[in-house]
């Protein structure tokens, strides 16, 4: 039996969520700034190491044999500095790499040590320390502690396309939800008596369709073309062009809302599918296919936020790391250390940014992992601080509770 | 709100069934709870008889050998074209013959994958009541495989190792479900060899320790209970060998399970504190038999099923009852729904738990009295989030509401769409009567009254409250 290609939809389907505040950060906009960020999580644990590989580490080509990417190989890996080289399916990082708006942080994990997927998601999206009970996300909460300056309606409200919530995005502020209409919507009349049902019966219920109203207003405020859903606009064909198609048009509209002069600042979406355990293939083969569609995505967002492309960061995070050795069946298993991504015009980048713990044997985490060497959360905590103004008390206590001892990442931005 | 006996009824269809039909609420009315009990009685309860559906071996198959014949038949189509362009023909003349046409990418895995999904919709819409249905969507969400790895196999596994297995035992359950053709192929188990077996030896291939590891922390024990990457390890060396026969060679067993003694890892194995000398096949069958019956497993079975049929946060006391009848009836999965039935707890409780897009949908249609066609049917799933036989990762689709509520203007849109579909063949007031009767609360009543079409009046009804939570 073949591996089926079919696993395109399930890549489609986890793809289109996408969520943000429609205010502006009070004190960022005392500064004369207007800043947004967008967040991407990567479901199924990125293979960090197939994405930015340390060519310059000795041990790197015996750890992986002919699975490594190397500086000259059939496909060759791109070099970012003296040690590390970028995956060869993603042209368009390395540009922004060398316009100095892209970094990578390398061995960086969330605080999570164990290997599942979704405890590792829990822990990536709630920001606490621990998996358990959480019903929260660290970006709902972080601009809760905020002050916002100019919201757009009366009270501040979250925003998600696709019909599931990622938690990262849950929380006390409300979440709008937009999934491209390819159905005829409810008239504005049903839905107002429907809100009014639900206000005599079920404020939960009522919370969670005001956001469409909100979000119907603003999609039509000006440009609605561009909001526009793509109806009747046929899938290219084949795997990897149809994941690139989906990667792209998802990110390029959350960049669309959030470029908007009255459009949200923050917003998140989430990429599944990386969960390599078979024929990873990571210079040709699915792997590639993926990077490459998160390229493109990135080069959607850069595109379509236009000038406010200035004032972004993008950070890309997965839950954990793969092994470091190719498994039994020419993929990797779950593991540790990986990479964060970060790109946008307001990043101070063009670096690999890496406490390398070496790949001996020794070094590895359990014998089998990267091991993680910074705290993901410091690299958060940093981009929170420092592009969007959110306190320290806040970072420390309710954000990321329990995280005093990981001091933000400085001159991130 | 204290409910009388038809709202009793109601109750019980909507929190244990898939919602009531026309005249479901009278008929159970004057005892709920012994109807939810009988229809655990029915003979061939949640079995499906339908002679058009193939195993999953035979599905899986006959999609092969589709794709190979597609391929083989563009392949001589190239060659042909090659051997006339080598021969000098003009490109007009190519042109002007032209081959056979391909037939459309459906066919067969998307043929098999439709008829399974409207055996499974009519099978949710028939019954009155529909407990052992939705006993049959949880056990098969808790063991999910994805129609998005192994498509034509979706239907057929839970045809296989969920339904026969539903009011049997959790350990025969988890048997089938893990030696099934499609979930060694959806979680790489058919590929993992031991690395130290002849084929590992020979090969220079290995382990692969997902399944190993999704059967520990998803199917049985928990995340964060008893075991460790050593025991995932283990008894992934365990499963080695643990594989399907390849439709390529063998086209009478193309598809089945096969132990291969090549490709398992020799010698006595250690998991979760036990070691396990046995040979072959028999060293996993008793791991799956000892995990089954952990207590672990009984606590980690008795919550989910406890968050999806009472609460998201279930009472403890209700999880602590359907643990200790899970222990005490060694995991008899028939007991466990009895007491599910006959704890106060799942009749006390608040009726706040949203319904899943699926519930909710297939709630609207049995109130309508409709049988929607398999394809728009599916679209809408789809649109809602919940995808059938096609959750994004091997925990299933989220339980929760958190994880669905930012969906409800979705489900107004194809609500909107069911009702202008239905508009003219179902009165809204006879709509309420069947689907929520006496749970229907005046302002809901008021606000469908007051609806300025039937169109928007049904759509009201659908998304009222009553109708969204159970």
């Amino acid at each position: 039996m073949t591996i089926h290609a079919s696993t395109r939809r399930e890549l489609l389907a986890g793809a289109g969520v996408l969520f943000a505040w429609p205010f502006v950060p009070k004190l960022a906009r005392a500064e004369g700034r207007d800043p947004r960020m967008l967040t991407i999580v990567l479901r199924g644990a990125l293979d960090g190491l197939a994405a930015v590989a340390p060519v310059g580490d000795p041990d790197w080509v015996k750890l992986r044999g002919d699975k490594a990417l190397v500086l000259d190989g059939k496909t060759p890996a791109l070099p970012l500095d003296s040690f590390f080289a970028l995956n060869p399916a993603m042209p368009n990082l390395l540009r922004l790499y060398k316009e100095g708006q892209a970094a990578i942080v390398h061995a960086s994990a969330t605080p999570y040590r164990e290997r599942s997927h979704f405890d590792g998601q829990d822990v990536l999206e709630s920001g606490l320390p621990n998996p358990g009970r959480a019903d929260s996300g660290w970006l709902n909460r972080a601009l809760g502690g905020l002050e916002p300056e100019a919201r757009v309606r009366r009270d501040g409200r979250a925003f998600a396309v696709g019909p599931v919530t990622p938690l990262v995005v849950r929380g006390p502020t409300p979440v709008m939800s937009w999934t491209p209409a390819r159905i005829q919507p409810a008239s504005e009349d049903t839905m107002a008596r429907l809100i009014d049902l639900y206000h005599h019966t079920d404020t939960e219920l009522a919370r969670a369709i005001e956001g469409r109203m909100d979000l119907v207003t603003l999609a039509r405020a000006s440009d609605p073309a561009a909001m526009a859903p793509t109806e009747g606009q046929q899938l290219p064909q084949g795997f990897a062009a149809q994941v690139r198609a989906y990667f792209a048009d998802a990110a390029g509209t959350a960049a669309k809302f959030l470029a908007r002069a009255d459009g949200p600042r923050i917003g998140a979406l989430a990429f599944n599918g990386w969960d390599t355990h078979i024929d990873e293939g990571a210079d040709s083969g699915r792997l590639a296919t993926l990077l490459g569609a998160l390229d493109g995505a990135l080069a959607a967002v850069e595109k379509n936020m236009g000038e406010a492309w200035r004032e972004t960061v993008v950070a890309v995070v997965t839950e954990f790391g793969r092994t470091a050795r190719i498994n039994g069946t020419n993929g990797t298993d779950h593991g540790t250390g990986t990479i964060a991504l970060l790109a946008g015009g307001a990043l101070k980048g063009g670096r690999v940014i890496a406490d390398w713990p070496g790949l001996k044997n020794a070094n590895l985490y359990e014998g089998r992992d990267l091991a993680a060497t910074t705290d993901l959360r410091a690299v958060l905590k940093g981009l929170l601080k420092d592009h969007l103004r959110v306190t320290d008390q806040a970072l420390a206590g309710n954000v990321f509770p329990g995280s005093a001892d990981v001091k933000p990442m400085t001159g991130l931005v | 709100m204290s409910l009388d006996a038809k709202g009793t009824a109601a109750l019980a269809l909507h929190r244990f069934g898939f919602g009531p039909r026309a005249g479901s609420i009278a008929a159970i009315a004057s005892d709920p709870r012994g109807a939810l009990l009988a229809e655990l009685d029915k003979p061939g309860i949640g079995q499906i008889v339908n002679a058009e559906l193939m195993t999953a071996a035979q599905s899986s198959t006959a999609a092969f050998n589709f794709r190979q014949e597609r391929q083989a038949r563009l392949i001589a189509q190239k060659q042909a074209a090659d051997e006339r362009a080598m021969a000098g023909e003009s490109m007009e003349n190519m042109e002007a013959k032209p081959d056979a046409p391909v037939p459309a990418a459906e066919a067969i895995p998307q043929q098999i994958f439709f008829r399974e999904a409207k055996a499974r919709l009519d099978a949710a819409i028939a019954p009155e009541i529909g407990f052992v249905e939705r006993l049959i969507w949880f056990w098969s969400n808790h063991f999910c495989i994805s129609a998005d790895v192994t498509q034509s196999m979706a239907g057929g596994y839970e045809r296989e190792a969920i339904r026969p297995n539903v009011l049997g035992r959790f350990s025969e359950m988890l048997l089938a479900s893990a030696g099934h053709p499609a979930m060694l192929f959806y979680l790489d188990n058919s590929r993992s060899i031991g690395p130290r077996s002849v084929a590992g030896l020979v090969n220079t291939r290995g382990l692969n320790e997902n399944l190993a590891r999704e059967i520990l922390e998803l199917h049985t024990l928990g995340v964060r209970s008893v075991y460790t990457q050593e025991d995932v390890t283990s008894f992934a060396k365990v499963l080695t060998g643990w594989t399907i026969i390849p439709a390529a060679t063998n086209p009478e067993h193309g598809g089945e399970f096969v132990f291969n003694p090549r490709m398992h890892e020799p010698g006595p194995q250690t998991v979760v504190g036990k070691v396990y000398a046995q040979a072959d096949a028999a060293q996993g069958r008793a791991v799956l038999a000892d995990i089954a019956r952990h207590p672990a497993t009984a606590a980690h079975a008795a919550r989910k099923l406890a968050r999806h049929f009472a609460a998201d946060e279930p009472p403890p006391a209700l999880v602590e009852r359907l643990t200790r009848c899970f222990l005490d009836t060694d995991g008899d999965l028939k007991e466990i729904a009895k007491a599910l039935i006959d704890a106060p707890e799942t009749w006390s409780i608040e009726r706040v738990k949203l319904k899943r897009p699926s519930e909710w949908l297939i709630s609207a249609w049995r109130g309508i009295g409709v049988m929607p066609p398999a394809q728009p049917a599916l679209q809408a799933m789809g649109y809602l989030g919940e995808r059938m036989w096609r959750p994004s990762a091997p925990q299933g689709f989220a339980d929760v509401q958190a994880a669905w509520i930012d969906g409800l203007a979705q489900r107004l849109d194809i609500a909107n769409r069911i009702a202008g579909l239905v508009q003219e063949r179902i009165e809204p007031d006879a709509f309420v009567e069947t689907a929520l009767g006496p749970l229907a609360s005046d302002e809901t009543r008021k606000t469908i009254e007051r609806a300025d079409s039937r169109q928007q009046a049904l759509t009201l009804a659908m998304m009222s409250p009553e109708f969204q939570r159970r």
